[in-house]
Parts: C-alpha cells; structure tokens; sequence
C-alpha cells in the first residue's frame, strides 16, 4: 500500500532580511539590506503509513509548522522529495486538496461574523459534497463534537473551546483522508482538551484517517500516538515509538503516595528521590529497575492511601531530550 | 465543473457576509460621494452658460450616472488582499480545491444586490430629472458595459492586491492608481472637457473604461455604432486584466511558497 505521507531528505532554507534596531540602521537597510539563510528544516525523512497516528514534537521554531505547511502546499520545499497521498504536494492539485485538512489551532477558517453553519455549507459547496453525505457527515460531526446548538450562532459570539470544535467540523465535512493537526488544542481549557481529542481519536478509528499531530499539550501526543516524530532545529531527532522514547530518555518510573497524613519525609527519601511532597501527597521517582522492591517496601511500611505508578511527563523527557547532543547514541530511528 | 456548482453557494454566502456587513457598507458608500461634489459645483458653473456639450441637466445627469456606476462597478479587493497575504490567512483559500480569484470575485459580485438597492433612490433621481438615453440597443450596451467596467476594476484590484506578495504592503500603490483613476476616469471631470490631448491619452487607457465609458452611454452621449466600438475595447482590457491577474496572482503565490506566509 502506498504511504499516506512520505518525506525523503527535505529541506526548507528561509532567506529572512534581519536589521538591528535604531533609525541608523533602518536607513542603511533601505540602501544596503543584510540577509540571512534560516535552515528552517535540514534533511528531514520519514514516511507514515495510511491510518497511523503521529505526533509530531519539537521546541518552538524546531521547523514543525514549517514542515506541516509543505505537507499541505502550501510552502514549497527548498530540496528533497515530498508526497502525500500520491501527491506531489506543491502541485497543489484539486484532487489532493481534498484528500487533506490542514487545522491550524491560531488561524480559523469560520467566516467571522456569520454562523458556523454558512462555512459548512460553503465548504459543501467547494468540496463538492453529495447533499445525502454532507447531512450524513454533519450530523455524525454534530454528535461527536456537540455542536448542535452552536452552528448557528455567530461565530463571533461562539467560546474559544466551541469555536474550534466547530473549526474541526468544518476541516472534516469533506472526509479528509489526511490530517493534519497543528496544535488544534491550543488555548483550550483541560475538559475542551479532552473532548477535541477523543474526537480525533474516533475520526481516525471510524474513518481510518492519518493523523500528523502537532502539539504543547504532551497529553495530547501521550494518549492518542502511538508513534512520535520529533524534531529539533529543523533535523530528526527520534522517529519511533513514544514508550521506546521514554524509556531511553527517562529510565525512571514516578510513584505518586496519598497518605491519610503528612508522611515522614525522611522515611520517603530512603525509598526514592522525593520529587514533589505538599501535604499528605508525594512523588517519588525510582529507578526502573527498583520499582518492584520500592512499591513492596512503601506497601509494608506506609500507611499510603493511594499508591500509582507513572512515566515521567513527557515535558521532561523532551526537555532532557533537547538538553543532549543531536548525535547521542540514545537517538532511535524507525 | 466544480467552480460553476459551487459558485451560487458562494454568492448566497457572500450575500449573507454583505448583510452582516452592511453598516461598513454604508459607510464605505458614503465615502465614495465624490461625483455629488462634482455635480453641485459643475451645475453652478453651467448656470451662467453651457460647457461644450454640457448644461445643467446634462451635468446632473453625467454625475449621478457615475455615482451609480462606481458603486455597483468598484471593488474593495486590494485591501482584502492585502491583509490577508501579510497576515497569511490566505493560506485558508489556498487550500481550497478552487481558485481564490473566484472567492474574491463571489464576495465581491454578492455585494452589488445591497449597493445597488443603496443606490436605488439616485437611479430614481437619475431618471425623473436627467435625459437619458431611451434607446434599447444602448441600454443593452450600458448594461454589458457595467458588467465590463466591473471586470476590469476587479481585476486591476487583483493584481495591485496581488503586489502584496512582492511588496511590504501594495496600498500604496493603489493610493497611485486612485489618484489617476480620478483624473483620467471621468469621475470628477467628463473627458470631453478636457484639452484634446489629455482626452486622447485618457481614452487610450483603461481608466475611461471603468467609468466615463458606461456613464457617457447613458446619458445618450454617443450613437449605438460609437458605444459598440468603446464596448470591444473594454472587453480587451478587461481580458487583458484578467490574464495579468491570473499570471501575477499565480507569480505571486509561488513567491509565497518559497518565504512561507
């Protein structure tokens, strides 16, 4: 089966005018102006196969929305090879824009000042969606989503948390095959966060879609990839599974106590080092290899509670991540 | 073809975006009064004597016809894509399966209902005072012209807008246009009180075609044999507007996928 994105060696170089501050130095640059070369992405390559499930990671400026804005046409690369779907994407063709969606949490596609209700039907109209299949489509979106009642209000006047939800029904009315997702959670509250990512989930699991999904909500990337791609500085990082990724980074589990009182602190840190302790609540993290005897020896002698065990966040394996050379040994490839 | 179903729902929704607008349009409306100016101080004039062709009816009549013909042939497209290819949301229409020239054009087109119905009670006044033509053929000329001056305005738009991909900002560029649109269109002055030279270059470049030409009709200036003539040459400029359009939109736009938006 043919890949749903394939990227081989790609390149994108920006060639940004730059000027220090101060009148001297706005008037040389009307007559003499300065140029530098922003490797946006250096030589990146990964393929992803239909109906996968990715997230895609990275620091800010490490070149993902760069990357995702090749992937949907919308910047050409500079080298290297690119296709979606089949498609060469700066081709730009008919045929590819409508197998893919492009959501960009900070730009909106709903028409300002009318109802949600009038993006969808132009979006009918320009996608070409059989009447029978746009009402079908539309009410399973209405029902995943909860949108009933808001599409037809102005979307103006529509919460940040419905306004995306109601971005995303008008990004899927024409059943994209690709998705691409750049940080579709962004400013929503912890139970918006929850619901829009349940949804991608179903959609990808209903409709087999591919999901490429940016994000700063590591619990976004957590519970829904399988498999990451992370990037840093324009270049590959790590391409593989994220529970692999974790393990190399962060070989240490979390043990998160609740205790009836506050615990002796003294009696935690023989177990493992203390990381947060407020109140009758602890985190304790402990070696992989320890964790057995750890949780038999809390089990035996404290009168914890509650007793789980976790992986470290996320945002501290990327930041200890990012904190290492490029060329450690730890990097994993597909 | 898929432009050709899509478009109504274009146009419906673009009408609905020009009603929840409609106070913007107004005002915008009110900003583009200039020929009532005009009229009150060319009438005054013509009291005293006729200026060539022209006494008080026909100044009347010249000017409220241009008031009309700007408001259902203008097009406020330079300043929509401007902001969007700086801003990048163009980047919402490129990834639409159709060209964004037909957006831009829909929206646009999805107005004229409103302006046209602002501009109902002049059309009366037009009508009731001034002599207009009552010939049948070049009604029909005037009325392929409107649609012919449009096509050009729209099009010039375009293409300033589409400057914005080259340039920090193309405004700047259409304040130029503006100012020699003023001049050389008839908006201010008719053409034919001008000296002969400034009227031969005025009627050599598009300008008069966006106005003068379909107000000049109309008013019954000119026989059928003359209009026909002045309508082929609008339609080449407005084919030839069309093309650059297209051509420096599309220039345009693989400039903006190479520094991104």
């Amino acid at each position: 089966m043919e890949a749903a994105v394939a990227v081989r060696a790609l390149t994108k170089v920006y060639r940004v005018h730059e000027r220090p501050a101060g009148l001297a130095a706005a008037l040389r640059s009307v007559f003499r102006r300065t140029y530098k070369e922003v490797r946006a992405v250096e030589d990146l390559s990964f393929t992803i196969e239909p109906g996968e499930r990715v997230g895609f990671l990275g620091p800010n400026g490490a070149g993902k929305t760069t990357t995702l804005k090749i992937l949907s046409g919308l910047l050409h690369p500079t080298s290297g090879e690119v296709r979606v779907s089949g498609h060469v994407p700066r081709q730009r063709e008919a045929s590819f824009l409508r197998a893919i969606t492009l959501v960009m949490g900070q730009k909106q596609q709903l028409l300002w000042d009318l109802p949600p209700a009038e993006t969808f039907d132009l979006n009918r109209a320009i996608y070409g969606v059989p009447d029978q299949a746009f009402a079908e489509t539309l009410r399973e979106l209405e029902t995943l989503l909860d949108i009933g009642a808001l599409t037809k209000k102005p979307t103006r006047q529509l919460s940040l948390g419905e306004r995306m939800k109601c971005e995303l029904a008008a990004a899927l009315l024409h059943r994209p095959r690709i998705l691409f997702l750049d940080e579709p959670t962004i400013g929503l509250d912890v139970s918006m966060q929850l619901v829009v990512r349940e949804f991608i989930r179903k959609y990808n699991e209903k409709h087999g879609a591919t999901i490429l999904l940016t994000s700063h909500y590591m619990d976004d990337v957590a519970s829904l990839c399988p498999r990451v791609i992370v990037i840093d500085r324009g270049k590959l990082r790590y391409d593989g599974d994220l529970a692999t990724l974790v393990k190399s980074i962060r070989p240490d589990k979390r043990i998160v106590l609740v205790f009836p009182a506050p615990p002796d602190r003294a009696a935690l840190e023989r177990v493992g080092t203390i990381v947060e302790l407020e109140g009758t609540r602890a985190v304790l993290r402990v070696p992989q290899s320890e964790v057995r005897e750890a949780v038999g020896h809390l089990v035996a002698s404290a009168d914890a509670s509650d007793l789980t065990i976790e992986d470290p966040p996320l945002e501290e394996v990327m930041r200890d991540l990012f904190a290492r050379p490029a060329e450690e040994p730890n990097e994993a490839t597909k | 073809m898929n432009v050709l179903k899509a478009y109504p729902t274009l146009l419906r929704v673009g009408f609905s975006a020009a009603l929840a607008y409609r106070a913007e349009l107004v005002i915008w409306m009110l900003t583009t009064t200039m020929p009532l100016v005009s009229l009150s101080i060319w009438t005054a004039v013509a009291r005293e004597a006729p200026v060539g062709r022209y006494g008080p009816g026909e100044f009347v009549g010249y000017f409220l016809a241009a008031l009309v013909v700007r408001q259902v042939t203008g097009s406020w497209l330079v300043w929509e894509m401007n902001q969007e290819i700086r801003q990048g949301t163009l980047s919402q229409r490129l990834l639409k399966p159709i060209h964004p020239l037909w957006f831009y054009s829909a929206e646009n087109l999805a107005a004229l209902p409103l302006r046209a119905a602002l501009c109902l009670p002049v059309v009366v006044v037009a009508v009731v005072y001034a002599d207009l033509t009552r010939s049948g053929p070049l009604l029909a000329i005037f009325f392929a012209s409107l649609l012919g001056a449009w096509l050009i305005n729209f099009f010039t738009m375009a293409i300033i807008g589409s400057l914005a991909f080259f340039l920090e900002s193309s405004t700047s560029v259409f304040e130029l246009w503006l100012i020699t649109f003023m001049l050389l269109s008839g908006y201010v002055v008719p053409l034919e009180l001008f000296p002969g030279w400034v009227r031969g270059v005025a009627e050599a470049l598009p300008f008069r075609y966006t106005l003068g030409f379909p107000v000049e009709v109309v008013i019954g200036l000119m026989d059928t044999k003359t209009a026909l003539r002045g309508l082929a040459v609008q339609y080449t400029y407005a084919a030839a507007a069309a093309t650059a359009a297209i051509l420096v939109f599309r220039a345009g736009v693989r400039r903006f996928g190479a520094f991104g938006g």
